[in-house]
């Protein structure tokens, strides 16, 4: 009797225990600004649910989950052209419910597409959440004249010119001189053409760049300084750099900006999947879109969004983006296995090439 | 009563033996055993010695391997010449309070971690940098000049970082040597250069050995500095391995690159204390 009623009292305390324990957590493996602290407040005060955050890029996400086989976070944020190759190769996603996420706060273009470029073996992989482009960020008073990805190889500007030294910036280039990287994606021997093509130009182009950026943070404050005028870069600094210093802002480059969108993605060892829906359709809303995108600089795929989004914001997309610019960008299609191999021997030989 | 200190020996050596199993020797035979397959297609892997050929068959990748290794020693020759003056300095000449305040003058840019060392080098050498705007202002440029993105850059950042631990072997050494040697030489008609090659240098071997050592690990492995000082030219092996395996998901060859690092190192540091006539056991005392 009295041996029982410990036994009852020690099951008692172990499952309490275990309950606080287990106050739901949401660990979201995502970009900075994804997740403004805001947010997560409001989150946690409607579900209960905590959030953790850590901040990440498409290749250290892809690393990060290939090393746990997709386990240790339980949402993701990969852009969406990397979510297939990724699970062809590591099997680190699960496929989405997409019973659970409510379609009606998403634009449907986008959803549509989105679902289209992130379906494996006849399963959806990812739904978008916010999308951007990368083009030029130029200071219009010293550098007006470049219109797209080739002009900054013009000598005029030599040393005050910045790229990353990464895919994007191939497929700029190739598309700057007037190639179509993305219909040769299926094709390596077309693709490794386009490649050698590129490769020439970056190498001739090498003694213009005064470095090689690697993180943002980094170029704005080259582009800040003036030791840079024109870059190639993301639509955000270019906007950031804006509000700061007029004659600096994004330009949409002749042959068309890059589009990216980036997604929402199972990890395939996720532990609070419905909190990840949750988070989901939360942060789809209208007004925290809106307020996303307020802390992260970019539009998201969130329906209604655009009029919560401050004025300057807007203003300064319009002024990036004619409506022909909007038409001509070139969205990224899903990146086939085994083409990064290619890439990255390209831009190993231009890293390695030396500067005139 | 034996076996009961021969318990408590293994007791206290457990946590060493656990630390090095499970966080070194482990980890390098996983590392090893995928240095040594190939994808042949998606999640498929065959053995093979094809990361190791394309080491050598690729220049660049060689190529960089040659150009770190010699900035390394470089760097390490470089911090020891700057090292050793203030070492001695600190250990010989100076007594009690300044002697202190020197040596904490030495540790205190360690207080901060490394990126912000680095980033305070960044501030100082860009062309709207610190360094920069003195020399016009003073009349020496006339015009801003870029300092960063090279490799001096990263050299100055490479030293800047070691120098500490160059200095603290040197200075134990030397402490320990009696002032009435370097007194005996000049009494034995010794100059100064030959009072430092006969009984300064060879006195402070070990630890001019064990400070080698340690700044040529740091600055062979080293990632931050060349990194963020180094320009569109600079190849440094640590990030060749960085890309391999974070950019371009070929962990296959960034796993070969990263044993090949290793093997050089051992080679490297062998070969030093073979031409210094250390050993390690002696250096690391």
């Amino acid at each position: 009797m009295h041996r029982s009623k410990t036994l009852l009292a020690g099951v008692a305390i172990l499952t309490l225990s275990l309950g606080s324990a287990n106050a739901e957590t949401l660990r979201l493996l995502t970009w900075g600004g994804y997740a403004p602290d805001d947010v997560i407040a409001d989150f946690t005060k409607e579900t209960g649910i905590t959030v953790s955050v850590t901040k990440s890029n498409n290749e250290d996400m892809i690393s990060k989950l290939r090393a746990t086989g997709g386990s240790g976070f339980d949402l993701a944020q990969p852009s969406q052209d990397r979510i297939v190759g990724a699970q062809t190769d590591y099997d680190i996603y699960k496929p989405m419910d997409l019973s659970k996420i409510d379609a009606a706060q998403f634009i449907p273009s986008m959803m549509d597409a989105t679902r289209k470029n992130t379906t494996f073996k006849g399963q959806v992989y990812g739904v978008p959440h916010i999308w951007g482009t990368s083009g030029l960020v130029l200071d219009r008073s010293k550098a007006g004249n470049v219109g797209d990805y080739t002009d900054l190889c013009n000598p005029a500007l030599a040393g005050k010119v910045s790229y990353r030294l990464k895919r994007p910036t191939l497929i700029g280039f190739a598309f700057a001189m007037g190639m179509d990287p993305f219909a040769a994606y299926q094709d390596k021997g077309a693709y490794q053409k386009i490649l050698d093509k590129v490769e020439a130009k970056l190498v001739d182009c090498k003694s213009n760049v005064r470095v090689y950026w690697t993180g943002g943070d980094a170029l704005l404050n080259l582009l800040r300084s003036g030791e840079v005028v024109a870059a190639m870069a993301w639509d955000t600094g270019g906007w950031k750099l804006n509000k700061e210093n007029a004659n600096i802002t994004f330009v949409a480059p002749k042959s068309g900006a890059l589009g990216w969108i980036d997604t929402f993605a199972l990890p395939r060892k996720t532990k609070a999947e419905d909190a990840a829906y949750k988070w989901i359709n939360f942060v789809m809303r209208p007004q925290i879109a809106a307020r996303i995108t307020a802390s992260a600089g970019n539009f998201t795929a969130a329906k209604g969004a655009d009029e919560f989004v401050e004025e300057t914001l807007k203003k300064q997309f319009k002024e990036s983006f004619p409506p022909a610019a909007i038409d001509n960008i070139k969205w990224y299609p899903t990146v086939p296995a085994g083409l990064e191999e290619l890439e990255g021997k390209t831009l190993d030989r231009v890293n390695a090439a030396k500067s005139g | 009563m034996k076996s009961h200190y021969r318990i408590g020996f293994f007791l206290l050596l457990a946590p060493l033996g656990l630390w090095l199993a499970l966080l070194v020797v482990i980890p390098h035979i996983d590392m090893l055993t995928i240095s040594l397959r190939d994808r042949v297609a998606p999640r498929e892997y065959v053995f093979s010695f094809v990361n190791y050929q394309e080491f050598f068959s690729e220049p660049l990748y060689w190529n960089t391997f040659v150009r770190t290794a010699t900035m390394s020693i470089t760097a390490t020759v470089l911090t020891l010449l700057i090292a050793f003056p203030i070492a001695y300095y600190i250990a010989k000449v100076l007594r009690g309070r300044s002697k202190r305040l020197l040596f904490l003058m030495c540790l205190i840019p360690f207080w901060v971690s490394e990126l912000v060392r680095t980033y305070g080098w960044m501030i100082l050498l860009r062309e709207t940098g610190v360094v920069s705007k003195i020399l016009v202002w003073a009349g020496i440029l006339d015009k801003p000049v870029e300092m960063l993105y090279n490799d001096a850059a990263i050299m100055t950042g490479l030293i800047y970082t070691s120098l500490l631990f160059m200095v603290v072997p040197l200075v134990t050494t030397l402490d320990s040597l009696d002032d009435s040697l370097i007194e005996a030489s000049y009494d034995l008609g010794g100059n100064g250069f030959s009072t430092l090659r006969e009984i300064v240098i060879p006195h402070a071997m070990p630890g001019i050995v064990s400070g080698s050592i340690v700044v040529f690990m740091l600055t062979l492995g080293n990632y931050l500095t060349p990194n963020l000082l180094g320009g569109k030219d600079s190849l440094w092996f640590t990030e060749q391995i960085y890309t391999q395996f974070i950019t371009r998901f070929n962990w296959e060859l960034g796993a070969a690159f990263g044993f090949l690092l290793l093997l050089l190192s051992s080679v490297i540091v062998f070969g030093g204390l073979k031409l210094s006539r250390q050993t390690l056991s002696e250096a690391l005392k």
